[in-house]
């Protein structure tokens, strides 16, 4: 057990040996795991703004204007007795207006109007809220007397979706080939490590060190290495969310919203951390079967 | 404990080291291998720890073949042998102490037993007063003395000295002999290497004389 601690002070002292280079390495691929990492918590807070707002799907049917309160009152009945519809709220074009005069600011341009453009409205809440569904409904409804158009609410946050997914590709695509810029920093440490080391291996393998005890102090230093870049990718990205979330509070309440961005999960910030880990030893690893074979005793 | 059996040993490029040599050594034996520079002494021990293998022949310790020993039994091997190079191999970036530990921690030994040991192993070379120095500080007789104490620490069966009185004076020389000594009385087998003629005289042990690669009778 002590060896194993001195082994890794050992490790330690090399590693601060030459402090700079060091700190540079961890830097890098600190910053080089940051990307992906930090734009995969964007793409995880756009998701559940998404959730929230595809969770109570709403279809707004706006009446012709030429409609009378007969066709009003037939169409109601007609939308509270369908299957897929939960409720139903009607929008007179006077209450309409008086709500855009009061949410947008615009009241005196909208007292300059000499009619009320807006047409009678309904807002119907569907019972299902899957997106398919949803469309069938929309469609269906946009046929019936009387009415113009049919709009989905919640279509937006459909698009969102699939420009999410798409995101999502992208970050794992940044995510592929950084870690493999990470994988190719370590190797090229330990190379270096293990050239700085020749005599020392060379002695140890004369004297009964089995591969595996050579190997051990390089598969530790790699993964620390990856560690340590996976604590300094962390950093940079709570650092970056905290400004985030202070110029975003003024932004939110200029527009009444409570809107912040959530920081990363006790999950993910694990998995960051043993995933920066798992790769510096993955480098380490190849590096030491790479190089270690061509140090023979003679 | 040694035994060579028609050994042939040529280097890449032709160099013929050694020509069919066969010798035994037994269990306990001190043994003095003695030749001209060149004479293949380094080679012939190289042979035993397994660092060369043989193109001919074979080379068995302990009952085992060397020669065709997978590379992952190496280790274990190694570690019954103790070996004394010919240029120290020290490591010079930690102190003498770290030096001695170093074969205990390769083979795993507990803390405090690793250090009692590496206190014996200094002291019976007269080296515990230097410890904390590095190995760069110290004389050419005192390397010398630091990497007999590397060998001895894991207490092999089987101690091999290559050219250890090497470029040393007389004084020095028989200094190291006497640590020597002391090693073959408490029944280790020793193999050492020496083209310095004065040291065997009036020790009535075996020499094994090298010439050209083959052993004198």
């Amino acid at each position: 057990m002590r060896h194993a601690l001195d082994q890794n002070i050992g490790i330690f002292r090399r590693m601060f040996a030459s402090p700079l280079a060091g700190i540079l390495n961890i830097l890098v691929i600190g910053i080089a795991l940051s990307l992906p990492a930090g734009m995969y918590l964007l793409l995880q807070n756009a998701q559940g703004l998404v959730e929230k707002l595809s969770d109570t799907p709403q279809i707004s049917l706006f009446m012709n204007t030429e409609s009378k309160p007969d066709d009003i009152d037939k169409l109601r009945k007609q939308l509270e007795q369908h299957p897929a519809i939960a409720r139903v709220e009607f929008v007179p074009r006077a209450q309409a207006l008086e709500q855009l005069k009061q949410s947008t600011g615009l009241a005196d341009v909208i007292g300059g109007l000499q009619q009320n453009p807006l047409p009678d409205a309904f807002t119907v809440y569907p019972k299902r809220s899957a997106a398919q569904s949803l469309d069938e409904l929309r469609t269906e409804l946009a046929k019936l007397p009387k009415v113009e158009l049919a709009q989905l609410d919640s279509e937006w946050a459909y698009k969102l979706e699939a420009l999410l997914k798409f995101g999502r590709v992208v970050v794992l695509i940044l995510a592929s080939l950084l870690s493999l810029a990470l994988v190719a920093i370590t190797f090229n440490t330990i190379r270096l490590q293990i050239l700085t080391q020749r005599e020392e291996i060379e002695v140890s393998k004369l004297i009964g060190a089995t591969n595996g005890f050579i190997r051990r102090p390089f598969l530790y230093f790699g993964a620390m290495q990856g560690l340590l870049g996976g604590i300094t990718a962390w950093l940079i990205i709570t650092v970056s969310l905290l400004l985030l979330n202070y110029q975003l509070g003024t932004l939110a309440h200029l527009y009444a919203s409570q809107f912040t961005l959530h920081p990363l999960s006790l999950g993910d910030s694990l998995t960051l951390l043993l995933f920066s880990m798992y790769l510096g030893w993955l480098g380490a690893w190849l590096s030491v079967a790479r190089h270690l074979s061509q140090i023979e005793p003679r | 404990m040694i035994k060579f059996n028609q050994v042939h040993k040529r280097y890449p490029g032709g160099y013929q080291a050694l020509k069919n040599v066969s010798f035994e050594i037994a269990g306990g034996e001190m043994v003095f291998l003695t030749g001209h520079s060149g004479a293949g002494k380094s080679t012939l021990l190289k042979l035993i720890a397994a660092i060369e293998r043989p193109n001919l022949g074979s080379v068995l310790v302990n009952h085992q073949n060397v020669g065709v020993l997978k590379s992952r039994a190496l280790p274990f091997l190694r570690r019954n042998l103790g070996i004394i190079f010919q240029d120290h191999k020290l490591l010079f970036d930690r102190n003498v102490f770290d030096n001695v530990l170093l074969p205990l921690q390769i083979c795993g030994f507990d803390y405090r037993e690793s250090h009692k040991r590496v206190r014996a192993a200094l002291d019976k070379v007269g080296l515990l007063k230097r410890e904390k120095s590095n190995p760069i500080a110290l004389s050419g007789g005192e390397q010398q003395r630091l990497c007999i104490a590397r060998a001895i620490v894991n207490r092999p069966s089987i101690l091999l000295a290559d050219e250890p009185t090497g470029n040393l004076d007389a004084e020095y020389a028989q200094e190291i002999m006497a640590i020597f000594n002391a090693f073959h009385q408490v029944g280790a087998t020793l193999v050492i290497s020496t083209h310095d003629e004065s040291v065997l005289q009036n020790t009535g042990l075996r020499v094994l004389s090298l010439k050209h690669g083959e052993l004198q009778t």
